[in-house]
């Protein structure tokens, strides 16, 4: 079994791990859920561009006086910071499949170790749609997806081959999750950091996908600060 | 197509829906909550008008916007990118009450964008690999893989801007923009939705995004609780 964590903690862990990938001026786009948080996360003195694909970039915190028509894609109030500015769609997937955005960070259903991705539709349940999702992974140059490790019933998320419907295929190229990160890359998955409370061997039982290991092995980055807070 | 008048009637929503005919395919502007013409969407909901295509990004909620729609069953197919808010477009899709036909948000906007604009359909990286290429041509350009997607149009488009003047010119406000300029290109008659609506000459070229030539009519919003609010 892998140790249970409170959410707040897994939530934070993740989304700060992804925060410390981003440099000085790159334009992030993130999607709805952990990824959300991740914008909380980013050092200080780095500056990053928020792109929501509702049509706004410079996308900021919420104002003191929310406006309703300044909205992200969550349906979160939001602020545009000085320099930022307001679109329309067609120009918003414009940016997005041009290549104009450097990354975008999702949460998924399952991952494959080649970087498939599957997080829009469980057939005959849930029927939520794909909305940007499968654009902005096609894309973004980079994709990270935050996800918990396991499903909460504990089956594995992290798949040699994906189950359900994709999304996109071979785009992932980070997965962090409270307990891991790999990242992919030519098709091959590596895990590079894992968390203190579990083992080499807990992390194989309950990853299904196949992966090398980092030589070191290192934690994962951020945690002594998030635990300590 | 009627040639459209170059001073554009103001009237109200319910007159306006008027031009919504049963069996219709209907576009409507909007993200989530925001940029929807809450004032056109409720008098269509209160004509009672049924058997319609919805083209709208989302179905909103339940008991918000053109949402309402879908829940009264007045919708038999709904052509959209993402219906997750609206608990009602999967349980009537799940049962087979109505169709659903779902595209890539891009792609989606690129298909009004593409019928609007005269083009006979696109290629596109979106989407390639998973199950929206099914029935589709796939095309090889350059070694890349594209879909080739084809137009949307529409009867009508209810859409939402900030400001018109009274040829129908249009300005936005902040993210309620998103799909409405490219609705307004794409339905033989447009309908817009505004705050307000100033004299010919009042507007700044300059910031004009949607040419009053598309426009056939002009509602100013009514009190409800979103129209008010956004």
């Amino acid at each position: 079994m892998l140790p249970e964590l409170d959410e707040c903690v897994v939530k934070e862990r993740i989304a700060k791990r992804i925060a410390l990938e981003f440099t000085e001026g790159q334009v992030v786009n993130l999607g709805i859920g952990i990824p959300t948080l991740v914008s909380d996360y980013i050092p200080e003195g780095v500056h990053i561009i928020f792109q929501a694909e509702n049509g706004a970039i410079g996308v900021g915190p919420a104002p003191a006086e929310p406006d309703l028509r300044c909205i992200g894609a969550g349906g979160r109030i939001i602020s545009i910071l000085p320099g930022g500015s307001f679109f329309a769609s067609d120009t918003s997937f414009g940016l997005i499949r041009g290549g104009h955005v450097d990354a975008t960070v999702l949460g998924t259903l399952e991952v494959s170790q080649t970087g498939d991705i599957a997080n829009w539709v469980v057939p005959g349940k849930s029927v939520p749609g794909m909305g940007g999702a499968m654009d902005l992974v096609v894309g973004a140059k980079k994709v990270y997806i935050a996800t918990t490790h396991t499903t909460k019933k504990g089956a594995a998320k992290i798949l040699k081959k994906c189950t359900l419907p994709l999304t996109a295929v071979g785009v992932a190229s980070m997965v962090v999750t409270e307990f891991a990160v790999f990242t992919i890359e030519n098709g091959r998955m590596t895990l590079i950091e894992k968390s203190p409370e579990v083992t080499l061997e807990q992390i194989r039982e309950h990853t299904e996908a196949e992966f090398d290991v980092a030589d070191p092995l290192l934690p994962i980055k951020g945690m002594e600060v998030a635990e300590s807070a | 197509m009627m040639t459209k008048k170059i001073i554009k009637p103001v009237v109200s929503a319910q007159e306006a829906v008027k031009c919504v005919k049963k069996g219709d395919t209907i576009m409507v502007g909007g993200f989530n909550y925001g940029g929807i013409p809450y004032t056109l969407v409720d008098a269509l909901y209160d004509a009672g008008t049924d058997e319609l295509t919805m083209i709208a990004n989302d179905t909103a909620y339940e008991n918000v916007g053109h949402g309402k729609l879908v829940a009264a069953g007045r919708i038999k197919k709904v052509i959209a990118s993402h219906v997750g808010l609206n608990k009602k477009t999967g349980e009537y899709y799940n049962s087979g009450k109505m169709e659903l036909e779902l595209s890539p948000q891009g792609t989606f906007v690129e298909r009004i964008r593409a019928g609007g604009f005269g083009l006979g359909g696109f290629l596109t990286p979106t989407g390639v690999g998973t199950i929206v290429e099914e029935g589709k041509q796939v095309l090889e350009v350059n070694g890349r893989k594209y879909i080739l997607e084809l137009p949307l149009r529409a009867d009508v488009a209810l859409i939402r801007a900030y400001k018109a003047d009274r040829m129908g010119n249009l300005i936005y406000k902040g993210t309620n923009r998103n799909f409405n300029p490219a609705m307004a290109t794409a339905a033989d008659i447009v309908i817009a939705e505004v705050d307000s609506v100033v004299d010919v000459g009042e507007l700044d070229p300059d910031v004009i995004v949607t040419q009053g030539i598309l426009i056939d009519m002009l509602v100013v919003k009514g009190g409800s609780y979103y129209a008010s609010r956004t």
